[in-house]
C-alpha cells in the first residue's frame, strides 16, 4: 500500500512541473508586452520598465521560470499589481470561504444524491426512478448562475429569510452551497442509481434475501455498502466541476472568495493573482484526484497491481 | 425448374423488408421518448438559429423607451428589457450566438481530438506517450478554470470563448478515440487490411474511424450540453459575448440588476438555456443507448 502511496505521489512530479511551468507561461502568452499591459495605457517608459523589473521579466525566459519555482517553493506568490500586497495573503484571506462553500455543497450533494439514487436503484423502472432520474438529468442542465438567481429572487427578495450575498454568517453559506452543489448532487445521484443497479443483481443480495434478511437491511446493509466505492470515486473526481463552478456563483452572491477574486483580478488585469489562482485551482485539483486515486486503491486493491 | 423464380423472388421480398442500417436506428431512437422530443426540441432550435431573425415579432436591438421592463402580456410574450426590447426577439436571435459558439467550439474539440486520439490509439509506443501526456496536462485544470484563464490570456470576446471552450473538449474526445481505436485495432478486419499491404493513413480513415464514428456521435451531443454552460458562463462573467448582445447568458448578466423589479428578466434566459441543456443530455443519453450501449453509465 505505502509503495503504491509513493509511486502516485512521485508519480505528480512530472505533471506538477509542467503545469507550473503552464501558468508560468501565462504571462508570457499575453498578446503584446505584459509590462506595458500591466502598468496601464498611459505609463510612462520608466514605470513600464519598473514593472517589468518588478517581476523579472528582464530576465532570460528559464531563469525567469527557475526563479518562479524557487519563489513557489518558498511560499511566495508575487505581488498584487493592484494593491501591491503579496498574492499569499491575497489567497490566503479568500480561501477559507470557499473550502467552507465546497465542503457544503458537497456534503449536501452527496447526501440527496445518493438518496435519489437508491431510491431509483430500488423502484428501478417504475414512477419514483423516472422522478428521480428527471431531477437528476435537470439538476446536472442547469445552470449554476441561473439557479443562484432564482434563489435570490425566491428567498431573498420575497421571503427575505437569508442574505442575497456575503460571507457573514452561516446563513450566508445556504442559498451559493445550494447553487454549487446542484450539479455534483445530479451526477451522484445517477452514478449511485447505477452503482445500486448492478450491486442488487449480485449473488451476495439474493443469499441475503434466500437468509431472510429484510428490504432495509439488504438495500442500506449490503447493496448500498457496496456502491459506495465508485459514487466517492464520482464525487472526489467532480471536485475539478465544483471549483470551476465556485467561480460563477461566487459572483453570483458576492461571495468573498477565490473565484471571486479571480474574476475581479481578470478585469483588473492583475495578471500575477490571476496566475497566482489558476495555479492555486489547478494544484487543488491535482491533489483531490491523487487522494481519490489512493483511497480508491484502498477500497479496491485490485488497482494497486495493475 | 419452376421453383427457381419463386426462389429468388422471395429473397429479394426478403432484402427489401430488411430495413436499412438508419431506419433501425430510427425505429430504436423513435421509443425513446424523452430522446425523441428532445430532437424535436433541438431542431425548432436550430430552424430558430437559421430563420430566428428574419420572422421574429419586433426587432431584437430597438429600444422602445414607453415599454421599459413591461411583465410578459399578450403583445410581448416574455416581457420587455430595461430598453423596451422584446425578450422573446432577443433569444430567438441569441439562439445563434449562443449555439453556433457552443457547437462550433466542440466540433473544433472534436476535430483535434479525433485526430490525436486516432494517432494515439493507432501507433501507440512513445506517440501514444506523449499525446496522453498533453492530454494529463490539460485534464489538471478543472475545465471553466481552464477556458477562464485562456480568456484571460487572449481577452474577453466570442471568439475567443470557442478557442477557450475547443480547449478543454481536446482531452476529452482524445481519450475516449483512443479507447475506442484500441480495440478496433484489434479486430480481423484491420488485420486483413494490413496484410494486404493497406498504408496506416488508409487504415485509420477507411476502417478504424468509421468504427468510432457511434461513440464520437454521443460524446459530441452530450459535449454540445456542456459547452453552452460554459459559454453561457463565460459570458454571465463578462469574458464572453458583448454585454449589450443578445447572448442567453449577457442577457442573464444584464438582467442581474432588476432581480427585485423584473424577475422575468432573469427567467426566461436562464429557462431557455435550461431547456437547451437538457435536450441536449436527453439527446446524448438516448443516441448513447442505441449507438454506444456499453459506455452507459
Amino acid at each position: 500500500m505505502w509503495q503504491y502511496i509513493l509511486k502516485r505521489v512521485l508519480s505528480l512530479i512530472p505533471l506538477l512541473l509542467v503545469v507550473s511551468f503552464v501558468i508560468f507561461m501565462f504571462i508570457h502568452l499575453i498578446p503584446g508586452d505584459p509590462a506595458r499591459l500591466m502598468a496601464g495605457k498611459d505609463a510612462t517608459y520608466e514605470e513600464v520598465q519598473a514593472v517589468r523589473v518588478h517581476l523579472g521579466l528582464d530576465k532570460p525566459l528559464l531563469e525567469q521560470y527557475v526563479l518562479y519555482l524557487k519563489d513557489l517553493l518558498s511560499g511566495n506568490l508575487g505581488y498584487s499589481i493592484k494593491s501591491g500586497a503579496p498574492v499569499a495573503d491575497l489567497v490566503a484571506e479568500r480561501i477559507w470561504p470557499t473550502l467552507g462553500l465546497t465542503f457544503m455543497s458537497i456534503i449536501w450533494a452527496l447526501i440527496v444524491g445518493m438518496l435519489i439514487g437508491v431510491i431509483s436503484a430500488v423502484f428501478r423502472n417504475k414512477w419514483p426512478d423516472h422522478l428521480g432520474m428527471l431531477i437528476a438529468v435537470s439538476g446536472i442542465s442547469l445552470p449554476n448562475f441561473w439557479v443562484g438567481l432564482v434563489l435570490i429572487q425566491l428567498f431573498s427578495v420575497k421571503l427575505g429569510i437569508l442574505p442575497t450575498g456575503g460571507a457573514t454568517d452561516w446563513k450566508s453559506y445556504i442559498l451559493p452551497s445550494f447553487a454549487l452543489g446542484a450539479g455534483i448532487m445530479a451526477m451522484i445521484a445517477r452514478f449511485t442509481r447505477s452503482s445500486m443497479v448492478n450491486s442488487l443483481k449480485q449473488d451476495y443480495i439474493r443469499t441475503g434475501r434466500s437468509k431472510g434478511l429484510g428490504g432495509r437491511q439488504i438495500v442500506f446493509g449490503h447493496a448500498l455498502k457496496n456502491s459506495l466505492i465508485p459514487v466517492v470515486t464520482v464525487a472526489g473526481l467532480q471536485f475539478g466541476f465544483l471549483l470551476g463552478g465556485s467561480v460563477v456563483v461566487e459572483t453570483v452572491f458576492s461571495f468573498p472568495g477565490l473565484g471571486r477574486l479571480l474574476i475581479d483580478s481578470i478585469q483588473f488585469r492583475d495578471y500575477p493573482v490571476v496566475q497566482a489562482e489558476i495555479l492555486l485551482f489547478s494544484l487543488q485539483f491535482i491533489l483531490v484526484n491523487m487522494l481519490v486515486d489512493i483511497v480508491y486503491s484502498f477500497l479496491n486493491p485490485k488497482i494497486r497491481y495493475e | 425448374m419452376s421453383n427457381v423464380p419463386v426462389e429468388t423472388a422471395t429473397a429479394e421480398i426478403v432484402v427489401n423488408q430488411s430495413p436499412t442500417r438508419f431506419q433501425g436506428f430510427w425505429r430504436s431512437f423513435r421509443k425513446k421518448k424523452p430522446a425523441l422530443y428532445s430532437f424535436y426540441f433541438v431542431l425548432l432550435l436550430i430552424l430558430t438559429m437559421l430563420f430566428g431573425p428574419s420572422v421574429v415579432p419586433y426587432d431584437p436591438a430597438l429600444p422602445d423607451y414607453n415599454k421599459v421592463l413591461e411583465s410578459p402580456s399578450a403583445e410581448h410574450i416574455f416581457g420587455t428589457d430595461e430598453y423596451g426590447r422584446d425578450i422573446l426577439s432577443r433569444l430567438a436571435v441569441g439562439a445563434r450566438i449562443s449555439l453556433s459558439v457552443s457547437v462550433s467550439a466542440v466540433l473544433i474539440g472534436m476535430i483535434v481530438g479525433t485526430i490525436l486520439g486516432l494517432i494515439s490509439g493507432f501507433f501507440g509506443k512513445w506517440v501514444d506517450k506523449a499525446i496522453m501526456r498533453v492530454c494529463d496536462v490539460l485534464f489538471a485544470f478543472p475545465d471553466l478554470i481552464l477556458a477562464i484563464g485562456i480568456v484571460a490570456i487572449l481577452g474577453p470576446g466570442l471568439k475567443n470563448v470557442v478557442i477557450a471552450v475547443s480547449f478543454f473538449s481536446i482531452p476529452s474526445f482524445a481519450r475516449i478515440v483512443r479507447g475506442a481505436t484500441l480495440e478496433v485495432k484489434e479486430m480481423l478486419f484491420v488485420e486483413a487490411a494490413k496484410s494486404i499491404g493497406a498504408s496506416n493513413t488508409r487504415i485509420i480513415w477507411k476502417h478504424i474511424l468509421p468504427e468510432t464514428v457511434p461513440t464520437i456521435i454521443v460524446y459530441f451531443t452530450m459535449k454540445v450540453g456542456t459547452a453552452i454552460l460554459a459559454a453561457a458562463s463565460l459570458s454571465f462573467l463578462g469574458l464572453g459575448a458583448e454585454p449589450s448582445s443578445p447572448d442567453w447568458g449577457a442577457m442573464l448578466s444584464m438582467s442581474r440588476d432588476y432581480i427585485d423589479s423584473a424577475f422575468h428578466l432573469v427567467f426566461f434566459p436562464g429557462l431557455i438555456i435550461f431547456l437547451t441543456v437538457l435536450a441536449f443530455n436527453l439527446l446524448g443519453d438516448g443516441l448513447r443507448d442505441i449507438l454506444d450501449p456499453k459506455t452507459k453509465d
